[in-house]
């Protein structure tokens, strides 16, 4: 009796596990999916480059307006010039406090939500719904908030770590101590469900996907949909008996196959026709499975929403 | 011309005669709405672009309901529809739209006159109990600094690391400290100066804030560190008699500085504290609420470190005697104090 065992979890894809729900003030369920850590990783590189790329251009800028004023030799020069040295100096100080820690902020408060990294995978900050799910607003305090932490999450860890490789197999106990202290911000985003890094702890905030999908063409329109061949002329009509073998999930394979605008796509559609015709007993000719398949497609789809709006649904062939 | 539009006007034919060729119900629901639901990616996308300018006013007025509309297309369509991806186009676009919709209130500057206006001095009253524990930390840190040197002067080098060629050590004459504090009007390159320490300081209060994140032990330990410094460099200059002339000294900035540090460990207190008593909340809960009310306080202190770097790199070299140091400093923390504990009582914003 090995009724204790676990019947086997069912496997989710990787999409799956970061599927979320937020509940809208019009009360819309709205799927979101969190980025993942690979591309969020990705977008700090790109934007820790990019702002690494800023801040020596600027730094390259202010050389050669130094050199154009003749500063190569300060202490000969007259006061005039020493002071516009001193502003150039200034401004090296300032841009080099300024750019890490505004960089971050200012494209993070922008309608998109995300700094140029961020833009480029695709994925932006989003506000971490309330208890409920109900959906907030993301607000310039969370934004700051979550930016205010990079420090301790990146560049202290990172200051440690090059300190413990440089004090090298003789660094103290306390040199490892604070090392692993740091490790556990640094890696905070693997630790926990949501992906949350400290910063997004802390503001209450997450990084999602920002959904990019153009409206694909309506299946029903046009002739064939009709059950009429474009290239051969023939009927397609299927009984209902042919039609309740599938379900949805068969549709929905059946929609990606003729939306598939790929190479592939010829080869699928023979062995999606050739898969249908055995099961339902009909005896498949080629050259015209396309015809075929959208008729098919529409009629199957007719039946199920039929169903749909009639209160009897059916998710696969294994189904009712 | 779209659903919207044809609530006042004419039906559009054209779309009409489309959806009467669809053979399922779906797609004729579909072919109906699609222009609407076109029109609301165009400006959901101008916008996310950041060109709010280049928006018609009857495109900003229609988007609100185009949203609406665009939300019961899809509650309908849940119900009704098979087509996979034209229910992944509408929650792409329904989500897209939400993030617009519902965007952050506010523009820069109005954030920023809610920020003067009195977000910030209302953020700083709401951390009072935190304020005072740090104030206390503070204190005890500069007396433990006091105290420890005083019983063994070897804990200054602990302290404050010697750097070469400076005057301030143990045993050091009335004249050399005198010299440290007086006669610096003529010195340039006070600009990078002030501007090295703003940026310097303003590093070390960030990490304060941030480091709130671990339960605000390292916050603590952090302003311990930096009041027992204080604490040293008072008993140093007590015993050449110099002590009126040293808080002086240190008064010019140290009073927004010191403010500014105390504001930022209230903040990583604050945080910690949320966090380890979360109390009825969510850890998760805690934290964000305490993040987010921090945060405003934080971006102030920023602001303060950068008083403070302009006073330390010029008023302090340029007013050379302890009169007027003291006066400096008493009117900034006379500013703070008003500005913070007095001011946008009334008409708070938020």
């Amino acid at each position: 009796m090995a009724r204790w065992k676990r019947p086997p979890r069912k496997r989710q894809s990787s999409k799956e596990r970061r599927g979320r729900v937020i509940l809208t003030a019009e009360g819309l369920r709205l799927p979101l999916t969190l980025a993942s850590r690979g591309s969020r990783v990705g977008a700090l590189l790109i934007d820790l480059t990019l702002a690494f790329m800023t801040v020596l251009l600027t730094g390259v800028t202010l050389v050669y307006v130094a050199r154009g004023l003749g500063m190569d030799h300060v202490k000969q020069t007259s006061p005039g010039v020493r002071h516009m040295f001193e502003a150039l100096q200034v401004l090296w100080i300032i841009a080099l406090f300024v750019v890490p820690n505004a960089w971050f902020l200012w494209f993070e408060l922008g309608a998109r939500g995300a700094t140029p990294g961020k833009r480029l995978l695709g994925i932006r900050i989003a506000a971490r719904p309330a208890r409920d799910g109900s959906a907030t607003r993301l607000t310039a305090e969370a934004v700051i908030a979550r930016n205010l932490l990079r420090n301790m999450e990146l560049f202290m860890p990172a200051l440690f770590i090059g300190s413990a490789i440089s004090v090298g197999a003789d660094s103290t106990l306390a040199g490892w101590t604070a090392l692993v202290w740091f490790g556990i911000f640094a890696l905070f985003p693997f630790l926990n469900r949501d992906a949350l890094r400290g910063g997004d702890v802390i503001a209450g905030t997450w990084v999602v996907e920002v959904p990019r999908r153009k409206l694909g063409a309506a299946m029903s329109l046009g002739q064939s949909a009709q059950g009429v061949s474009q290239v051969t002329g023939a009927h397609y009509r299927f009984s209902q008996a042919e039609l309740a073998i599938y379900g949805e999930y068969e549709l929905q394979v059946l929609e990606r196959v003729l939306r598939d605008a790929s190479k592939s796509q010829p080869k699928a559609l023979q062995d999606v026709a050739q898969a249908i015709c055995t099961k339902i007993g009909w005896s498949s000719g080629a050259g015209d499975e396309r015809a075929f398949l959208e008729a098919y497609y529409t009629q199957l789809r007719a039946r199920l929403e039929t169903g749909m709006r009639l209160g009897t649904r059916k998710a696969d062939k294994h189904d009712g | 011309m779209s659903t919207i539009s044809r609530w006042f006007s004419k039906r559009d034919d054209a779309a009409i005669a489309a959806a009467e060729q669809a053979s399922l119900r779906s797609d004729r629901f579909r072919l109906e709405r699609e222009g609407d639901w076109r029109r609301l990616e165009a400006i959901v996308a101008r916008i996310e672009a950041g060109s709010v300018r280049g928006i018609s006013d009857d495109d900003l007025v229609a988007l609100p309901a185009l949203y609406r509309t665009l939300v019961s297309s899809l509650s309908v369509a849940r119900d009704t529809t098979l087509d996979a991806a034209t229910l992944a186009y509408l929650e792409g676009l329904a989500q897209r739209a939400w993030f617009v919709v519902y965007g952050p209130e506010v523009g820069f500057f109005g954030w920023l006159r809610r920020f003067f206006g009195g977000g910030w001095s209302a953020a700083v009253r709401s951390l009072g109990a935190d304020i005072l524990t740090t104030l206390a930390i503070m204190i005890a840190g500069t007396v433990i600094g006091w105290l420890l040197v005083a019983s063994n002067s070897d804990w200054f080098y602990a302290f404050m690391p010697a750097e070469p060629g400076d005057p301030r050590v143990p045993g050091a004459s009335h004249a050399a400290l005198y010299g440290s504090l007086f006669g610096k009007t003529g010195k340039t390159g006070l600009s990078v100066f002030a501007a090295y320490l703003m940026s310097h300081n303003a590093s070390v209060s960030i990490m304060c804030f941030a480091l709130g994140f671990a339960f605000g032990l390292p916050t603590i330990l952090l302003v311990i560190q930096n009041t027992v410094q204080l604490g040293a460099i008072l008993w140093l200059y007590h015993g050449q008699g110099l002590t009126l002339d040293v808080i002086g000294w240190l008064s010019v900035h140290g009073t927004t500085e010191l403010f500014a540090l105390m504001l930022s460990g209230a903040c990583g207190i604050h945080i910690g504290r949320a966090m380890a008593f979360p109390g009825q909340r969510t850890i998760l809960e805690a934290a964000s609420q305490a993040g987010r009310r921090t945060a405003t306080v934080m971006t102030g202190v920023v602001l303060m470190l950068i008083v403070a770097g302009l006073l330390e790199g010029f008023a302090r070299q340029l007013i050379d005697a302890t009169a007027p140091r003291l006066m400096v400093g008493g009117f900034m923390l006379a500013w703070w104090l008003f500005y913070f504990f007095a001011f946008g009582r009334r008409g708070a914003v938020r």
